[in-house]
């Protein structure tokens, strides 16, 4: 345990570690600074084998800090254009932690747009990689705003990744190969490990309760008797985080006004 | 053999309602001198196929696209591309939304010259629901695996951005990744490239060059130099993205903002005018490569 403050950032960092947990040698992608961090720190301590990328076509020796200095000297141990990236998690060699718009109980993500497809309230992105990454290797995801806007009551709106919705797939047979790992917000850990592939609540951060991760939840959670709390980060995992993997804190503008992790007592 | 040509010659050799594809990836490497070329001509009813960047944004900004072919559209460091944004928001154009991968496998198949190639990307998504025109198949072995029939992007043209080329469309990628560009130049009818420079055989693509060619010169239509061509997206090693131009670009969404940039940036007389507006060669040539 530590004996440590730490923020909210720094305890899902340590959440979004915990995806690549016995991951293996597979790419570790990581969409965002929480979610890269948390790769980093996986590399770091438990999941060493990890592969990553500096973002554009190199695959690095060993995880580099976050920032452009820190960048330019980063050790690189291969090549990895985009062609390559595409051979590799065809073949499921790789776990990503990507930051959906919407998400539904049938873990489907959506990060194209908003409304209606013809003419839609707020055009995003596009499926971008998210159908074949779904169908070819796992996947988790990082939402920094736990709230039914994300966590819609129908399906999303544009279903980009696929999901545990049978009437979807050919025949009704959702294939034993799709893996959803883990749904890390600023409330709480959940997963798609429930009855059926249900959604469920793993943890809440300490100081949130389980109904207010119910009440920010478009869909239904099943939740056992008792919830544990999210374990704090260890001492040796802050270290990591701050002096080798993020020591100019970019991680400070992951959450609005960057609050503490433990918000028992706004500690 | 020279197939040397201005920009004004490429666009000329394009008609209203063809399929291109544009190469690169959201802010790089983008043939950002031939997109502006298409701006001021006539051309219309444009099917474009893009791993979309400002490319997108500029043509769907001036009313030039009838369909956009794509996975996204992004600027990377600006997330979302508000000129893309807005027409799509408005229906100003039609969409085929696919998978990255997709798209590389409609090109694959155009370049291979077969109808399709059979893959499991899309399954269980509104991929298929957004385009009913994509078909399943089943696989005739005994897995029987059923699949999607991803169909074949033929493109009548392919423009895109390299770093160097000789008259004879020998070229070089020299950045880091050279994306999808060679399955955009097999599945094209005719490639254009705009370069950095044109540069004698023996100096673009010797022994120790040869391994960063894309493809083979038979397949290139014409070469048009255009240093800095890229910009405001990145052609590492000469420069970086220009992120600054880029968010003034994005900004000028108004009727009034946009009649603005075209005129200070799109409606030149030449390409040299326009690296003048956007702060001449040596600004440029400072910008730093980005980092991800």
């Amino acid at each position: 345990m530590s004996t440590s403050r730490y923020t909210l950032a720094e305890l899902c960092i340590t959440q979004c570690a915990e995806v690549w947990r016995d991951a293996g040698e597979v790419l570790a992608t990581g969409f965002g600074v929480v979610p890269r961090l948390g790769a980093g720190l996986a590399t770091l301590t438990f999941s060493p084998d990890l592969m990553m990328t500096d973002g554009e076509a190199y695959l690095l020796a060993e995880p580099v800090a976050l920032g452009p200095r820190a960048a330019r000297a980063a050790k690189v141990e291969g090549w990895m254009p985009y062609s390559r990236t595409f051979d590799l998690l065809w073949q499921g060699r790789r776990h990503a932690l990507v930051g959906p718009v919407q998400v539904d109980r049938y873990g489907q993500m959506n990060i194209s747009l908003v409304g209606d497809y013809a003419r839609p309230k707020a055009a995003i992105l596009g499926v971008r990689g998210l159908a074949g990454n779904s169908i070819s290797h796992p996947n988790s995801m990082f939402v920094p705003n736990h709230s039914p806007r994300v966590f819609v009551s129908g399906e999303v709106d544009m279903v980009c990744s696929a999901g545990y919705n049978p009437a979807r797939w050919p025949e009704g047979k959702v294939p034993e190969s799709l893996v959803i790992g883990r749904v890390i917000t600023n409330l709480g850990v959940l997963d798609f490990g429930g009855k059926d592939h249900a959604p469920r609540l793993l943890s809440v951060h300490p100081g949130v309760s389980v109904a207010e991760v119910i009440e920010a939840t478009g869909f239904p959670l099943e939740c056992a008797a008792e919830i544990p709390v999210t374990p704090a980060p260890t001492d040796e995992q802050l270290a990591l985080i701050r002096e080798r993997l993020d020591p100019q804190d970019l991680r400070a503008t992951a959450f609005k006004g960057n609050p503490p992790g433990d918000r028992t007592s706004s500690a | 053999m020279n197939k040397r040509m201005t920009a004004a010659d490429v666009v000329g050799q394009l008609r209203d309602g063809m399929t291109l594809g544009i190469g690169g990836w959201a802010t790089r490497r983008k043939p950002m001198a031939l997109v502006r070329e298409i701006l001021r001509s006539p051309l219309k009813d444009l099917t474009v196929v893009s791993y979309g960047g400002p490319d997108v944004g500029l043509l769907a900004a001036a009313g030039k696209l009838r369909r956009l072919v794509f996975g996204f559209v992004s600027l990377d460091v600006l997330p979302i591309d508000m000129h893309f944004r807005n027409a799509r928001q408005a229906g100003a154009f039609e969409v085929m939304e696919l998978d990255e991968g997709m798209v590389q496998l409609g090109l694959r198949a155009a370049a291979m010259r077969v109808p399709f190639l059979p893959t499991p990307v899309g399954l269980g998504t509104d991929i298929l629901v957004r385009n009913p025109d994509l078909k399943l198949v089943k696989s005739p072995y005994a897995d029987g695996t059923t699949l999607v029939a991803m169909p074949a992007l033929k493109l009548d043209a392919a423009l895109l951005h390299v770093s160097e080329s000789d008259e004879r469309g020998n070229c070089v990628i020299l950045s880091p990744d050279p994306f999808f560009d060679e399955a955009m130049a097999r599945a094209a009818d005719r490639v254009y490239l705009s370069c950095e420079q044109v540069v004698p055989t023996a100096k673009v693509c010797g022994h120790d060059r040869a391994r960063y060619q894309p493809f083979e010169r038979a397949v290139v239509t014409g070469v048009v130099e255009a240093p800095f061509g890229a910009h405001p997206t990145a052609a590492v090693p000469g420069y970086g993205i220009d992120v600054e131009h880029l968010k003034a670009y994005n900004a000028a969404t108004s009727p009034e903002d946009w009649a603005s940039y075209r005129q200070r940036y799109v409606d030149l007389a030449s390409h040299d005018d326009y690296l003048e507006a956007v702060g001449g060669r040596g600004y440029l040539a400072s910008i730093p490569p980005p980092v991800y």
